[in-house]
């Protein structure tokens, strides 16, 4: 026994010495937006594939999470991609060239936020106006800004069914979410609520009428399915893969279809962004061999296999130009 | 005396409290209770026992399917001309097959059928066909049969669940076809088939003509060797109907076939609600009545790593990866647990310090799981620069999470070795390490054992410890070492729960299934352990 526990804790010294001699890092390390992260998968299992390097590792931790691990500075320890659902901010470059990393602007497409429901239930054409009636916290009724009174989708709007407003959708810490408020909620914001709080316009009601379903969409798929009443508020591609049991509807008259998205007539659509660090090209391998990868037309073209996940990709001259200035690795603010 | 006794005898006796009414109802109140609870109690047993057996029913029925995989199995062309032996790597292997699947359909002209047809077959293809030549390089040369794994699409359509497909029916009428390809008119012998339509959701139009839309159900007419789908159909002259179709198999002439040559096929869910349309049902169908199609047990499930394809994806990378980590939190845990176990129940003084000390661990084990997580990226990751996503960092943070338990459940083991092992050993002149490791210890192992095994139980499921420290990550190579990025069971499970494709479903509830074998089996042998070893005194 006693040699068992001798040899047991030498073994564990070991493993954990050995762990500091860890050899320099051959394989790509990529964090960020969880929205991005089946695309930048599907583009490193396709390179891994290829047999010209390991396949990358890639985390899903949340634009905001991703960015501040990859602007933490340079080095192996240090991720050398991130995906984002949204373009990169001020402070975040500020923090990036303080720590010394050149993040490499990579649009890579669109993603459309949809209102959706089961198929048994029933169509509706919303406008924005409408959907922040319905789910702002505060609105203005008559004038006056007073805590959001309305309980069924007729009040909101007399076309409307009169079912309860019962909307499924992402919680706070969510890319998607802060989409959604920039893109609905701030866009149609009422002047008086406006001019009441500053920050009113992107506050979502909490009286259970929206309900937050957590980060996995899939859930909501699940949860609309069971209640046609419901309405989910999720990323086109789960719409595009649930096309047998979901239906999207039209907002501000134009219908949530890939083409509608891709031309930017659907207007709930933003852009998709990866950042590679310039710094990391030649260090670690494969860095030019992911970008070359991700900017093919095989990959993010009109029929690549980014677009089977539910890609929508740039136009044509747009996509020529991020991939031209992605292979000439053109750092930002240099 | 007598008096006393016959005045005793006339009063009787007194009504005793126990005896008298508000007793006896009391009494049956007290039963009532005890009934009540074994009932209370039973119940909530039959509820859980009925919550546990729905639970493992969903995930069984859910796993089954992914368990097996449709291969369709294609005459590979193999020779110098397609395959340079000099250049194996640089050979278009996916291309290869892709031509192999054409050439089974010639009909099929056009780009984006093209482009439909080439879907049927997994990306992968290539991937396996490189890795087959490699290890056998006498499949070169000439053409070969291989057996080719389908997409998640049309797998997940042969096996079920796609959509709602009605057997083939023989038509008990005459159909006379206008043409061969494209767009023709089929005229059938009688009106059946104008109620047929109708009960499938077709919209009636002018002069009773249907329309079948891409809302109603689909109707195949196979016969003379194709199959047409059936777009409209309106009644004409002598009881017979006109039906416009789309020729998706060309026939094979123009005859007509007879009452109960042609057969028709409903598929009920409509094609705009299915990710999977009519063609490619119908060369599914093909390929299956031409024997190609086989349903095998899925080895790439078992055997393969992670894959954003769920046809291509396997747990064997998560399964290395957990394997990996649970080796490192064993060999950190069991002897430094098992240690402090020893010194503070048998060397440590009884003093405010060790109180303290043994009031700490006791709340240790109670802290939420995350917290190691981050106490991991601070001080392993940050401050001694481990590797991201490495099981070594895993395991040792799962190490920091299981110690307390292995503590707790080693001191209990110790202090129920009785005093007098210990005295009768000190007796005969052991010293107290001898003592303590010749006596002591070998008593209390078996349930030093099943409180290390419960905690290891506990950390192979656990995830969020592991979010921070990066192995909540795609990783498609398979561990090779403890420094290399891996992931484990749970967060696979997690990870596919989260992907939209629908082939996923199946693989998630498969890999939950491995989860529990691995726990049910650690449980059993903790059970086993206890059962075998353990000494009641």
């Amino acid at each position: 026994m006693k040699k068992f526990l001798l040899t047991a804790s030498a073994a564990a010294l070991a493993l954990a010495a050995s762990a500091g001699y860890a050899a320099a890092r051959d394989q790509i390390q990529i964090v960020g937006s969880s929205t991005v992260f089946p695309f930048t998968t599907a583009v490193a299992e396709k390179l891994g594939q290829s047999g010209k390097i390991k396949t990358p590792v890639v985390e899903s931790t949340g634009t905001g999470g991703g960015m501040k691990l990859f602007c933490q500075g340079v080095g192996e320890n240090t991720a050398d991609f991130t995906n984002a659902s949204r373009a990169i901010k001020d402070s975040e470059l500020k923090t990036c060239k303080a720590n010394g990393v050149t993040p490499v602007e990579i649009k890579v497409g669109f993603d459309g936020i949809v209102l959706a429901n089961s198929k048994a239930g029933t169509v509706v054409d919303l406008t924005k106006e409408q959907v922040f009636k319905a789910l702002a916290k505060n609105v203005a009724v008559d004038g006056k800004v007073v805590p959001n009174p309305y309980k069924n989708w007729s009040d909101v709007d007399a076309s409307l069914p009169a079912t309860k407003i019962e909307v499924l959708g992402p919680p706070p810490t969510s890319g998607t979410r802060d989409a959604f408020v920039e893109l609905v909620m701030d866009a149609a914001c009422q002047e008086e609520v406006k001019a009441a709080n500053e920050k009113g316009c992107g506050e979502i009601r909490e009286d259970g009428a929206f309900v937050e379903a957590g980060e996995n969409d899939n859930l909501i798929v699940q949860k609309l399915e069971a209640n046609p009443n419901a309405f989910g508020v999720f990323g086109f591609s789960f719409l595009d893969q649930n096309a047998d049991k979901l239906q999207g509807h039209k907002v501000d008259g134009v219908e949530p279809t890939f083409e509608n998205i891709a031309s930017g007539d659907y207007g709930v659509s933003r852009s998709l962004f990866v950042y590679a660090k310039k710094e990391h090209v030649g260090v670690i391998p494969g860095m030019q061999e992911f970008i070359a990868e991700y900017t093919s037309d095989a990959a993010w073209g009109p029929d690549g296999y980014l677009a089977d996940k539910g890609l929508i990709p740039l136009p044509d001259a747009e996509r020529a130009k991020s991939a031209e200035n992605a292979k000439a690795l053109k750092g930002m603010g240099s | 005396m007598t008096d006393a006794i016959s005045s005793f005898g006339a009063v009787g006796r007194p009504a005793s409290i126990h005896t008298d009414d508000a007793a006896k109802a009391r009494l049956k109140g007290r039963y009532r209770t005890e009934k009540w609870f074994k009932w209370l109690g039973a119940a909530a047993v039959a509820l859980a026992g009925l919550f546990l057996v729905l639970l493992l029913s969903t995930i069984v029925t859910q796993a089954i399917p992914a368990l097996r995989q449709n291969y369709v199995t294609l005459p590979i062309d193999l020779s110098a001309a397609k395959v340079d032996p000099a250049k194996l790597d640089e050979v278009n292997y996916d291309a290869i097959a892709q031509e192999a699947l054409t050439a089974k359909f010639p009909d099929v002209t056009s780009r984006q059928d093209k482009r439909l047809l080439r879907g049927l077959i997994s990306t992968g293809t290539g991937v396996f066909l490189r890795k087959d030549i490699a290890a056998d390089p006498g499949m070169l040369g000439g053409t070969v049969d291989y057996a080719v794994p389908l997409d998640d699409f049309a797998d997940l359509y042969l096996k079920g669940l796609l959509a709602d497909v009605g057997s083939d029916e023989a038509i008990s009428t005459s159909v006379t076809p206008s043409g061969t390809s494209g767009d023709i008119d089929l005229t059938f012998g009688d009106d059946a088939m104008l109620a047929l339509a109708r009960g499938h959701g077709a919209t009636e139009g002018e002069n009773g003509m249907f329309t079948l839309t891409s809302g109603a159900s689909s109707l195949l007419v196979a016969f003379n060797g194709g199959t047409v789908k059936l777009t409209s159909l309106s009644p004409a002259a002598n009881g017979t109907v006109i039906a416009k179709g789309t020729v998706i198999e060309a026939l094979d002439s123009t005859a007509p076939a007879a009452s109960g040559q042609a057969f028709l096929r409903v598929i009920e869910t409509p094609e705009a609600s299915r990710k999977i349309s009519d063609k490619v049902i119908v060369w599914l169908d093909t390929l299956k009545s031409a024997g190609l199609i086989e349903s095998r047990f899925n080895s790439i499930f078992f055997f393969t790593g992670a894959s954003r394809e769920p046809e291509l994806a396997g747990v064997w990378g998560a399964v290395v990866g957990s394997f990996l980590t649970m080796i490192v939190t064993l060999a950190i845990a069991f002897p430094i647990g098992v240690s402090a176990a020893i010194y503070l129940e048998e060397f440590a003084p009884k003093n405010r310090l060790t109180t303290m000390i043994e009031v700490n661990i006791n709340n240790l084990a109670a802290v939420p799981s995350i917290v190691f997580g981050l106490l991991g990226l601070a001080v392993f990751l940050n401050f001694f620069g481990m590797p991201r996503s490495a099981p070594v960092v895993g395991g040792m943070v799962l190490a920091l999470m299981t110690l307390p338990i292995i503590i707790i459940a080693s001191r209990a083991s110790l202090r129920a070795v009785p005093p007098s092992i210990r005295e009768a050993a000190l007796g005969i002149g052991a010293s107290k390490v001898q003592t303590v490791f010749h006596h002591v210890l070998p008593l209390a192992m078996p349930g030093i054992m099943t409180g290390t095994i419960l905690g290891m139980a506990h950390a192979l499921g656990e995830t969020a410890p592991l979010l921070m420290i990066g192995m909540v990550a795609f990783i498609v190579d398979i561990p090779g070492g403890f420094t290399d990025p891996a992931t484990i069971l749970p967060v696979q499970i997690f990870m596919w729960a989260d992907f939209p494709e629908a082939g996923f479903q199946q693989k998630t509830s498969a890999a939950i299934l491995i989860l529990l074998v691995f726990l049910v089996i650690m449980n059993a042998i903790a059970v086993i352990l206890r059962r075998r070893f353990e000494r009641r005194w």
